[in-house]
């Protein structure tokens, strides 16, 4: 039988740490919309997997592309920005900013080797608790399937050679 | 006149641009003679490595290092270096960032070497030879230095003084430099902090002279398809310049032959990532149109398209000091390979 590349990732990643892969997840959200939206998925008591992490900026273009690089270098296996919709920035247009440097970051880590999709933006109100979750659930399980983050990986492979060579 | 310094110069992956530097500084070269003996500088001189190994340690003053770390030949000449002097100077964008032949970890040794030896249009090598690393010959053993997978920068292997960025950098920068030095050598003056940056503390929009509008742009330019204005900013005009987000120091000299910066000088101290800086920069200058709230993400992706190689504008000298460093491979695309 011949197996599916996410049937591969799998068995790898548990071949390799013995237990499911559990993708670690930051969520940039911004102060006004989204992080008002994601208190109140919590205080709704809505249940969604507990991968991320939110970190909250006050508007989602503050979220430097050296913040989401940087989130990747460290580990992250997802990184989502989440702000305003489209005309109802606080800023007036922050998020037009935003969605243009997200989108051009996305052909950046395409070009490092990592696939696009690991990154997201998604457009998440102060009334949308259940957006955020379904946003969440999503990305958490589109990441469980792509499998780790590779930088973690080269890094390894990248201190070996150094070893190998005696340094 | 004072004791006489001792310099060393020497080339890692580099192109040969930074010891030819050395030389633009025109007839102030006699000063340095005089100031200076000349310790080994390949280029110029005819010293050997085992003239190096035979010094005292900390017997050069002044090691200026240009071309990044590419194999192990550089990292050993690096590191002796670095045991025999007493300053060690990260000289060029090379040495700093990575420079040009930074970006060759956008691929990895392997693919190099193949493309290299079997894939070019003037190869024959039908049994597929590569360079081996070590060879009988009936002379005795012969060795060559190991290509390593990834290209480092100078302070990723030994301990840096100072960084002079700048592909190559510019002569009032190397003028500056010897002022130090000479100032040092002759009246005892202080040298400048561990790990300053021998260029400014400014961004390039500071040094250069034209006029800013801040009027967005539609599309992006290419310095060939358009009549550039040489009083109006590049950015304003739709070409790519990285000024907003390099280090000022080498007198715009780009900008003033009416050419965008390409960001050889590296990021300020303030950012760590230069292409993020710069990627960052660029997107806020595209018009927010009429409809913006009627487009969609695939919409702005097109847009964004106009910029055709990120990682090669963004990051075309500082690929190995950047956050990410070198190209991965996702485990999915390893399976389908």
């Amino acid at each position: 039988m011949k197996m599916t590349s996410t049937q591969h990732e799998t068995q790898a990643a548990t071949a390799a740490t013995g237990e499911q892969f559990e993708p670690k997840i930051i969520a940039f959200c911004c102060n006004w919309c989204s992080y008002a939206g994601a208190d109140l998925a919590g205080v709704s008591r809505l249940q969604m997997p507990t991968n991320f992490l939110v970190l909250r900026a006050m508007c989602s273009a503050r979220v430097d592309p050296e913040h989401v690089l940087r989130a990747f270098s460290k580990g992250a296996d997802g990184v989502m920005v989440l702000g305003c919709h489209p005309a109802d920035c606080h800023y007036i247009g922050g998020n037009y900013r935003t969605r243009r440097r997200i989108a051009l970051l996305k052909m950046l880590l395409e070009q490092y080797g990592l696939d696009p999709e690991r990154l997201k933006l998604e457009w998440v109100s102060a009334s949308e608790g259940v957006k955020f979750q379904n946003t969440v659930t999503d990305f958490v399980e589109m990441i469980r399937e792509m499998g780790p983050n590779p930088l973690i990986e080269a890094e390894k492979q990248h201190k070996a050679e150094r070893a190998k060579y005696g340094h | 006149m004072a004791k006489k310094v001792s310099i060393a110069q020497y080339w890692g992956a580099g192109c040969g641009g930074c010891d030819v530097a050395l030389l633009d500084i025109d007839e102030r070269i006699l000063g340095v003679a005089e100031m200076a003996d000349i310790a080994f500088w390949p280029i110029a001189v005819d010293t050997k490595l085992k003239d190096v190994e035979a010094m005292p340690d900390k017997s050069i003053t002044i090691t200026l290092y240009n071309g990044a770390i590419r194999n192990s030949e550089n990292e050993h000449v690096a590191k002796l270096l670095r045991q025999k002097s007493q300053i060690m100077v990260s000289f060029g964008s090379c040495a700093c960032y990575g420079g040009i032949p930074g970006l060759a970890n956008v691929t990895n040794k392997k693919a190099i070497m193949d493309y290299v030896y079997n894939k070019t249009f003037s190869s024959i090598n039908p049994d597929e030879t590569l360079p081996q690393v070590k060879y009988q010959a009936p002379e005795g053993e012969l060795e060559l230095p190991v290509l390593y997978d990834t290209v480092l920068t100078l302070d990723d292997v030994v301990d840096v003084d100072y960084y002079m960025p700048g592909c190559p950098p510019a002569v009032s920068l190397i003028n500056e430099f010897l002022d130090i030095v000479e100032k040092h050598v002759k009246e005892g003056a202080d040298l400048p902090p561990k790990g300053s940056f021998i260029a400014s503390q400014k961004t390039l929009c500071d040094e250069c002279g034209r006029e800013k509008s801040y009027e967005p742009i539609d599309r992006i330019y290419l310095p060939h398809e358009i009549d550039i204005d040489p009083e109006k900013c590049m950015l304003d005009q739709g070409v790519i310049c990285l000024g907003p987000a390099t280090r000022a120091g080498c007198g715009a000299q780009c900008l003033n032959a009416n050419q965008p910066c390409r960001g050889c000088m590296g990021p300020t101290a303030a950012v760590e990532d230069h292409g993020g800086s710069m990627l960052s920069a660029l997107a806020s200058i595209f018009r927010t149109a009429d409809n913006e709230t009627h487009l969609s993400e695939d919409d702005i992706l097109k847009m964004m398209s106009e910029i055709k190689d990120p990682l090669g504008t963004f990051y075309a000298f500082t690929m190995p000091k950047s956050i990410i460093k070198r190209k991965v491979t996702e485990r999915k695309a390893e399976v389908s390979e």
